[in-house]
């Protein structure tokens, strides 16, 4: 099984993408399993059709510590397991700490099992790695692999450099790799050529550039992926490109983040200069 | 030997800290709130927090100490303390029927930023909170200063819970005791009264962790200050605050709310302490010094003079609080004894130069630290021996290693009686220090001497 963490700033569109590809990686017969970290739990909202989902604390909350894994997993779009962490509301409380009580958990009650049989285990991850309980899918043992969602906007890829310290730290002492950047295209100037260029100075890789289309937007209404909603349109292709690049995908690096004037440098060269 | 790896080596440390002079905020504030009388206090965070701070309590006054927790579990961590919390006071008020509960934060409950105020107020609207009951709270982050601080902060906690003005001055006079024993609240309050002096002393321990053995169990004695009395602090002519670091926040608060004028004095430890406390209550009540006070200060100055050479040039190795010290170090040179060693767990640099300018006229170096712990002491024992060690029971290995006297003051004493009955507060407190200090130097002296050298009258 390979556990797969997706990070980036916030509403980049983390979620979006990543249900969009694991619907893509459903297609071609592989078993999913999508733990969403944030406490909003709407990171599923897409394959389950909608926010329906009892999350693994507040049924920690309501029946103690006497949880069974078929109170918090559903099964979504093509057989996908989809869990939701859940958390505390806005002001209160510890979002960290709920990523880590929520992993150990579904670790305790054998959601990675191997009779689960599972291809890919994805977790989508709030915003930054503000604190250790956002760093907790990357620690030694949890997700091996990670790519970070970013576009050409100056904050996304200040967030996504930031989110490279964050491996670094982790990479240098466990496993865990940076996969690749995916662009979550925002119709910046030379957004392409920036994004790959910024990999580059990363030392990694510009895994795939996702186009900025509407059906994404139209699909969301709808409750469901591109995938499942228009299977036809170009979009969809581009998420099934997505999720091939993954399952093929050999480069696995640790992150070398660069200086905050070296990424200013990146802007001015491919942004306003161009 | 049990401390035969203590080497005579100081290294520099940065992030280690090797047997603590000091323990942790909550303590102090649940101490305080003891000295309500009528409340019980309430620790928001685990059990293990509060099972830890009323054992330590316990085990020092050897009384039962009584207090509530939030019992944090793994999803009051991630969802926040409020349920437990509004839970906690409904039964509390139901079953225990408090005046006063005081709530204390801890570390997990800071980190995760529960808002007390804001919880509290929730539980008011709820109706768990009685007509004429209250809730006060003060924030206790472990890792923020120590004991001393979490005393401090919650002693401010009543007055700006509690004090108000009824318009009028009264002739009172706020005292705040500072972190020290009741036996030394209650001896504040027999100097007061010899004075003739109306006062409100808060908190006040005395007769809640020192009281009788009566046969029958009381959850809330009958001592402590009363939240009437607390009202009244902002009605007072002056308040007399004792210990920069544990009453003077209170003070200045007290002061800045109810304009209240006060004096923040050391703390009335040894001749020139007490001399000074003595004087500024005379004054700010517009009271005379009566007889009985002088005859009690007369008897101190006599034991000094009569047993000045066996004091003359000790040397003695200081741990504990900052505001005991300093008045102990003062005490100590006074008396023409030699602190040349004196450690505080307690951070604040203002310690440090504080100590410096009692001791610069001394006539030998004087190593003083404020943040650094009982390990640092012994090694300074190592590199310059020393006659006497004044601190708390922890220093007990140090003295049986080394083989030095060790007079038990300050918190925690875990393994003598006393300390609660026998104040080390004014003149009285005074004759009692020299006597202990006297009892084991001689003993020392008597033991050490040889057959030529024993004296039978010193």
């Amino acid at each position: 099984m390979r556990k797969i963490a997706i990070y980036g700033k916030g509403g980049i569109g983390k979620s979006t993408t990543t249900q969009n590809t694991v619907a893509g990686l459903a297609e071609m017969g592989r078993k999913v399993m999508v733990v969403g970290c944030d406490p909003k739990a709407d990171s599923t909202r897409l394959l389950l059709g909608g926010l329906s989902q009892n999350t693994v604390l507040d049924t920690l909350r309501e029946e103690g510590e006497d949880v069974e894994l078929s109170d918090i997993r559903k099964e979504g779009f093509k057989g996908t397991v989809c869990v939701e962490s859940g958390g505390p509301e806005p002001g209160v409380g510890c979002a960290g700490r709920g990523i880590i009580t929520s992993i150990n958990m579904l670790e305790q009650l054998g959601a990675y099992a191997d009779s689960e049989k599972l291809d890919y285990a994805f977790y989508d991850v709030l915003g930054d790695v503000v604190c250790g309980g956002f760093a907790m899918p990357i620690r030694e043992g949890k997700a091996q692999e990670i790519y970070i969602v970013v576009s050409g906007e100056m904050m996304a890829m200040y967030a996504a450099n930031n989110i490279c310290k964050g491996i670094l730290k982790f990479a240098e002492s466990g496993g865990v790799r940076l996969g690749g950047l995916i662009c979550n295209s925002r119709n910046v100037d030379n957004e392409r050529e920036m994004i790959e260029a910024l990999a580059d100075r990363i030392g990694t890789q510009m895994i795939h550039f996702v186009p900025r289309e509407n059906m994404v937007q139209r699909a969301e209404i709808n409750r469901k992926t591109v995938i499942e909603y228009a299977p036809e349109h170009p979009q969809a292709d581009e998420y099934r490109m997505l999720a091939r690049k993954i399952e093929e995908n050999k480069m696995h690096v640790i992150p070398k983040p660069i200086a905050i004037e070296e990424l200013e440098q990146l802007l001015i060269n491919y942004g306003i200069a161009a | 030997m049990l401390l035969r790896h203590t080497s005579e080596e100081i290294a520099t440390r940065s992030a280690l800290t090797i047997n603590p002079a000091k323990t942790c905020q909550p303590i102090g504030a649940m101490y305080a709130a003891l000295g309500i009388h009528s409340c019980l206090p309430h620790s928001h965070g685990s059990q293990g927090c509060y099972s830890y701070h009323r054992s330590t309590l316990t085990r020092h006054y050897k009384e039962p100490v009584m207090a509530a927790t939030s019992s944090f579990t793994e999803g009051s961590s991630v969802f926040g303390g409020q349920a437990n919390l509004v839970q906690a006071i409904t039964n509390i008020f139901t079953i225990y029927n408090p005046d006063v509960i005081a709530v204390h934060t801890t570390c997990l409950s800071e980190t995760i930023g529960d808002d007390i105020p804001q919880i509290v107020s929730k539980a008011r609207d709820s109706g768990a909170v009685p007509e004429g009951k209250y809730v006060i709270h003060t924030n206790t982050p472990s890792y923020v200063g120590s004991h001393v601080t979490g005393f401090a902060n919650m002693t401010k906690a009543m007055v700006d819970y509690f004090s108000g003005k009824n318009g009028k001055k009264d002739k009172t006079v706020n005292i705040i005791p500072g972190y020290v024993e009741p036996s030394d609240m209650q001896e504040i309050k027999r100097l007061t009264s010899m004075m003739g002096i109306k006062t409100i002393l808060f908190p006040d321990t005395s007769n809640v962790l020192n009281g009788p053995q009566t046969g029958r169990y009381k959850m809330f004695p009958k001592g402590g200050v009363t939240v009437d009395a607390l009202k009244m602090t902002g009605s007072s002519m002056g308040t007399i605050a004792l210990g920069l670091l544990t009453s003077g926040p209170a003070a200045r608060a007290l002061d800045s709310k109810c304009k209240v004028p006060c004096e923040i004095l050391n703390m009335p430890i040894g001749l020139t302490g007490t001399d000074i406390f003595i004087d500024t209550l005379r004054q700010v009540a517009g009271v005379t010094v009566p007889d009985a006070i002088n005859v009690e200060r007369g008897q101190m100055i006599d034991i000094i003079t009569d047993m000045h050479q066996y004091f003359y040039g000790k040397k003695v190795a200081l741990a504990g609080d900052p505001d005991q010290l300093v008045s102990l170090v003062e005490f100590l040179v006074s008396l023409d004894m030699q602190p040349v060693h004196i450690v505080t767990g307690t951070p604040g640099k203002q310690f440090e130069k504080k100590i410096k300018e009692l001791t610069e006229h001394l006539p030998c170096n004087v190593n003083v630290f404020a943040g650094s712990d009982m390990f640092m002491l012994h090694q300074l024992i190592k590199n310059e021996p020393v006659d006497l060690i004044i601190g708390n029971t922890y220093c007990k290995y140090i003295a049986r290693d080394e083989d030095i006297p060790l007079l038990r003051f300050g918190f925690p004493i875990l393994d003598r009686v006393g300390h609660s009955y026998f104040p080390t507060v004014g003149y009285r407190g005074g004759i009692r220090l020299l006597e202990k200090m006297l009892d084991l130097l001689l003993d020392r002296k008597d033991r050490d001497s040889s057959e030529i050298e024993f004296e039978l009258v010193m």
